[in-house]
């Protein structure tokens, strides 16, 4: 178990993290998800004791870190599997971590049979493909037979191949009792591999919830139009009160209001349309909106005006809504854009 | 099995499954004994072209030790290799994942690689010595002559802290170019340079190495007027090695990893 307690990293101005308090629970893939540098990384590093937190404390099954007698026993983690000395043997590299913690020299031959690395245990890990790096860093998490494992985006960059396989130990661990911890900026990953979901977004906690009440909740479904004559359409719309959201390739969406009834209104106005289709939304776009979210809650609700003024900055940069548009932009302009 | 005696064995395997601790080391004896015999074999022949003043002050002891200055160098490489491999490779999360108690950590890899580079250094020291003294012939030194043993030693403890001094810089840069952008021009010519210009003399007398070459010397040089005995200059040595660690060890400590 890994508790959280009002985890916070500030670098200079920014705030990495911003008290993030939550549990990983054993038995469940726990997935961390967040856009890039949301402070997923971050956090993984304090849990680790590698940075330290300006405040707030992590505890491992109620201890910090550095208290820990032999650590790899308790905490398996994989940050970055290219940081290992490239010059050193597979095996001379898991030897040097299983002697640290006093973990038997066997284990070593174990895990690399575990991750199927055996018949490159000799050779210098330079000369590894990316996938064979990334289950070396496998194996030394798996070194000590930690209850807790940790990973950090491990399917970047791997095959389909390497991918499938990752999922499968994760989800073994798991079966077996084990507490994982999992992060990655791809909400289609975590769908697959993740039992319970914490979502994070400029460092701050936006949801700490099971993935089924996730897809359940966030399952969104809009319908999209499209006219020749998008001016009328949003008129049209304005004037039945009803709220639209322009997407970026000049279709507009609308939230909560069936297909039918605004096929009847268009047609009642006599108005053209090239497009009126019913969308369900992915988690992925859920994922990207949760975080948009978190973005114009920066941006609107009870911050000081200094802390406002960089938001709508970034809207801007992101293409933002175009003239006329019903609904301020931040990143949920940029979302819908992508998601269309 | 106690966390120490575990780091130690850990950090031995580091050393020994990496290539550049055999290249390091080994430059680092072939260097030194090579060019001390060279330089010897020079010394010898033209011995008899010397003016009688400088025959009195020929140091045959020190002479054997001229391919120090550059076998030095190669200490300095393996002192900051052995600690910024881990830095420039990422490694060092890993490594103080397994080991969090950064203390423990530091102290166990400064250990084992000192343990190595003290063996290798008195080994290179006796072996430049011997092969040196066995060249001058009739103008050699014998290590029973009066502090010819505490030179030889010497000359060991020497390249052990050049490489130490070079752990605990190379703790506080992180970076390996930048240490060995700082320590080889700091070595092989600013230092000697300080040492010798009349206006920085003074300074330059205190600096680790020139402090520390002193211990190797047998025959005082002419002009020589450091206030310093021979252990005296090894122990401000010794002074700029521990605070070099000490502020690599302070820094690792609060440093994020």
């Amino acid at each position: 178990m890994i508790e959280l307690d009002g985890l916070t990293k500030r670098y200079g101005e920014k705030l990495a993290v911003d008290h993030l308090s939550f549990t990983v629970r054993p038995g469940i893939v726990t997935g961390f998800l967040g856009p890039n540098g949301a402070g997923k990384s971050t956090t993984m590093r304090m849990v680790l004791d590698l940075d330290n937190p300006t405040a707030g404390t992590v505890r491992i099954d109620g201890k910090h870190y550095r208290q820990l007698k032999d650590p790899l026993r308790y905490v398996g983690a994989l940050l970055d599997a290219q940081a290992v000395h490239g010059g050193r043997s597979a095996y001379n590299h898991l030897l040097c971590l299983a002697q640290s913690n006093g973990i038997p020299r066997r284990r070593v031959g174990e895990v690399l049979d575990t991750v199927g690395l055996s018949t490159v245990a000799t050779q210098r890990s330079k000369g590894f493909s990316l996938g064979m790096g990334q289950r070396l860093g496998i194996a030394a998490a798996l070194l000590g037979d930690p209850e807790i494992l940790m990973f950090d985006e491990p399917v970047n960059g791997l095959d389909p191949e390497g991918i499938h396989w990752i999922r499968t130990v994760m989800r073994n661990l798991a079966h077996r009792g084990r507490t994982v911890f999992v992060s990655s900026h791809l909400m289609s990953e975590m769908a697959l591999t993740a039992d319970h979901l914490v979502v994070i977004g400029q460092g701050r906690l936006l949801a700490d919830t099971s993935m089924a009440d996730f897809i359940h909740q966030n399952s969104r479904s809009y319908v999209r139009m499209r006219s020749p004559e998008q001016e009328r359409l949003r008129d049209m719309l304005h004037g039945a009160g009803i709220r639209a959201v322009a997407a970026g390739d000049g279709s507009l969406e609308i939230d909560g209001v069936p297909a039918t009834r605004l096929g009847e209104l268009a047609a009642r106005h006599q108005l053209v349309l090239h497009e009126l289709s019913p969308q369900q939304a992915s988690l992925e776009e859920a994922f990207m909106r949760l975080t948009a979210e978190s973005v114009e809650y920066h941006a609107h609700d009870g911050e000081p005006p200094a802390a406002r003024s960089a938001v709508p900055a970034v809207a801007a940069a992101a293409g933002g809504p175009g003239p006329g548009a019903p609904q301020g932009g931040g990143w949920g302009a940029d979302w819908q854009r992508k998601g269309s | 099995m106690s966390a120490v005696t575990q780091v130690l064995r850990s950090e031995w395997t580091k050393i020994r499954s990496v290539r550049s601790t055999v290249w390091t080391l080994g430059t680092a004896v072939v260097i030194t004994v090579a060019l001390g015999v060279l330089l010897c074999l020079l010394a010898k022949s033209d011995f008899g072209s010397l003016a009688a003043k400088d025959q009195i002050v020929f140091d045959p002891t020190n002479a054997s030790f001229a391919g120090m200055g550059l076998g030095q160098l190669a200490m300095i490489v393996f002192g900051v290799l052995v600690v910024s491999n881990e830095y420039s490779t990422g490694m060092i999360r890993t490594s103080l994942a397994a080991v969090p108690q950064r203390g423990t950590f530091l102290a166990c890899k400064v250990a084992v690689a000192t343990a190595l580079v003290c063996v290798v250094g008195m080994a290179t020291s006796f072996a430049a010595f011997f092969a040196g003294q066995a060249v001058l012939g009739g103008h050699r030194a014998h290590l029973d002559d009066p502090n010819v043993l505490r030179a030889v030693i010497g000359g060991g403890l020497y390249m052990t802290l050049i490489a130490l001094f070079s752990m605990g810089v190379a703790t506080m840069l992180r970076s390996p170019l930048l240490s060995l952008g700082i320590l080889m021009p700091f070595f092989f010519l600013i230092s000697s340079i300080l040492g010798n210009v009349p206006a920085t003399r003074k300074i330059g007398r205190y600096l680790p190495d020139q402090a520390g070459q002193k211990i190797m010397q047998v025959v005082p040089r002419v002009n020589d007027h450091v206030t310093y005995g021979p252990w005296g200059g090894l122990a401000i040595m010794v002074g700029w090695v521990l605070a070099a660690l000490l502020g690599g060890f302070v820094l690792l400590k609060r440093r994020d990893a």
